[in-house]
């Protein structure tokens, strides 16, 4: 397959680093003011040299890239909340051209499901968005073998930043301002922090799952969040205490979504430690499904999009 | 002890062990109740996998708070007291200016909010009571009664602009 890669950042440069290794190949690459296009193929290491020496992918304007020839448009620029711009143009734009989607932006299937819904349905191309959920835990193909109606629940530890911290914080005994100026450090928290630390992030990726559950249009207003900023190291350490520990745990059930610190047992499934992310399924027939990994990080990420490639290239 | 003696009915789950059966009637005896009898119903498992056990036994009001009191202190699970049922039971921490609000009236509400009983408190205060301090609540609840109390408590803690974090009661077997 010929992709488009919208945003060079850690996850569209690992797309066009990883394609050929999934047999597609990369057409064209934007950032938010260039972009490189080559029908024959575009040379990973040249771009990425490039955009390092000159903050730039390439010669072109980024409307080029969107205007290539190519068959799947791989939708790669920030998370917006709202309109969800400028991705849910890009995602637009191909369909009308009748091309494959596929998202790791979170934004137009969080905030606009119904309008993109409509797009694709206007289209010959079809939408996938394994990574907008969990990085590269396959939580969205899982509930789509399984038949999303028979999916009971989902719940889990959806935002590997918030787990950072509430993990060292419970092993460590430190306060939370403490641990996410580490966090900092290892650039594992972003230098500003709300979008994770506030529930935001696992909110999006619970309305999504909702979205695919229900089949309904979720957006962000309809979830209750709350984050985990300026938590008291105290209440890790009553909870302790008594063999629990405290995760920003997101949940989707009976129609409703709910992302808050949690009670859970100290060494129970859900406990994941680190920046690690878990999916927990409940389903009518298979019981339970628990699916841990990383959940955030750029080759981690492009996996999932390019799995997403993968299934498209077969339909 | 002006109070009349009255007959209660306790039940109780034990883990099938040796020496439970003994460990929970001692405190009944040692609190000045008098058994009058025990239905033992080994072989029959509650859901919790646990054996029920029913006891009669005679006290005055007053006697049979301590007896109930001491049977929880002495780690036996007490299902059914007298007229009350307590089969759910719930850990959640609030975390806040809870000296501030004045967490004697805060426990005061949440026992008023249904039928739960607040059986434990553990206050951390690293900074002060003047600072943020956290409290560790064990509630019993009856069956059933987990939803509605924990509703009451965010309801409490909003309008006390407290942090409550409740246990994930679905989803960890």
């Amino acid at each position: 397959m010929k992709l488009a890669v919208m945003g060079a950042g850690a996850v569209g440069a690992s797309v066009l680093d990883l394609a050929a290794e999934y047999g597609h190949e990369v057409v064209a690459i934007a950032d938010s003011s260039s972009a490189a296009v080559d029908s024959h193929g575009l040379n990973p290491e040249a771009v990425t040299d490039r955009k390092a020496e000159t903050g730039t992918v390439g010669d072109h304007d980024p409307a080029d890239a969107l205007a290539a020839d190519y068959d799947v448009l791989v939708e790669a620029t920030p998370t917006t909340l709202g309109d969800a711009e400028p991705g849910y143009s890009h995602v637009v734009e191909a369909f009308e051209r009748d091309c494959h989607v596929v998202l790791a932006n979170k934004g137009p299937v969080a905030e606009r499901y119904a309008d993109v819904r409509a797009a694709e349905e206007a289209s010959d191309g079809d939408l996938l968005f394994e990574a907008t959920v969990a990085g590269a835990i396959p939580a969205l193909s899982t509930v789509a073998d399984l038949g999303p109606t028979h999916v009971t629940a989902v719940r889990g530890v959806l935002n590997g930043t918030a787990n950072f911290v509430l993990s060292r914080m419970a092993a460590e005994g430190l306060d939370y301002e403490h641990v996410l100026a580490e966090a900092q450090d290892l650039g594992v928290a972003e230098a500003d922090p709300s979008f994770d630390v506030e529930g935001t992030d696992a909110a999006l990726k619970c309305v999504i799952l909702a979205n695919v559950l229900y089949d309904r249009e979720y957006t962000l207003a309809d979830a209750s969040v709350e984050g985990i900023a300026n938590l008291s190291g105290s209440v890790l350490e009553l909870a302790a205490e008594d063999g629990r520990t405290v995760r920003l745990i997101g949940e989707v059930q009976d129609g409703e979504i709910r992302v808050g610190p949690r009670l859970v047992p100290e060494n129970g499934t859900l406990a994941v430690t680190g920046t690690r992310n878990i999916v927990q399924l409940d389903t009518a027939f298979a019981g339970r499904l628990n699916i841990s990994g990383r959940g955030a990080g750029g080759p981690e990420t492009a996996s999932a999009v390019l799995a997403d490639v993968g299934r498209l290239a077969k339909r | 002890m002006s109070e009349a003696v009255q007959a209660y009915t306790v039940r109780l789950e034990l883990v099938d062990e040796p020496g439970e059966l003994l460990r929970a009637l001692e405190p009944i005896s040692e609190n000045g109740g008098n058994l009058l009898s025990v239905l033992h119903e080994r072989g029959n498992l509650t859901p919790r996998g646990r054996i029920p056990i029913e006891v009669d036994l005679e006290a005055t009001p007053e006697r049979f708070d301590a007896i109930v009191e001491s049977l929880r202190d002495a780690g036996v699970n007490v299902v059914q007291a007298g007229a009350e049922r307590y089969s759910e039971e719930l850990v959640v921490i609030l975390s806040g200016h809870l000296v501030e609000t004045d967490l004697s009236e805060t426990l005061t509400h949440i026992q008023g909010s249904g039928e739960v009983s607040v059986t434990d408190v553990s206050l951390s205060a690293p900074g002060g009571t003047g600072d943020v301090s956290s409290a560790r609540l064990r509630l019993a609840t009856e069956s059933g009664g987990i939803d509605g109390v924990l509703d009451a408590i965010d309801d409490l803690a909003e309008e006390k602009g407290l942090r409550v974090i409740t246990p994930l009661t679905e989803g960890e077997a």
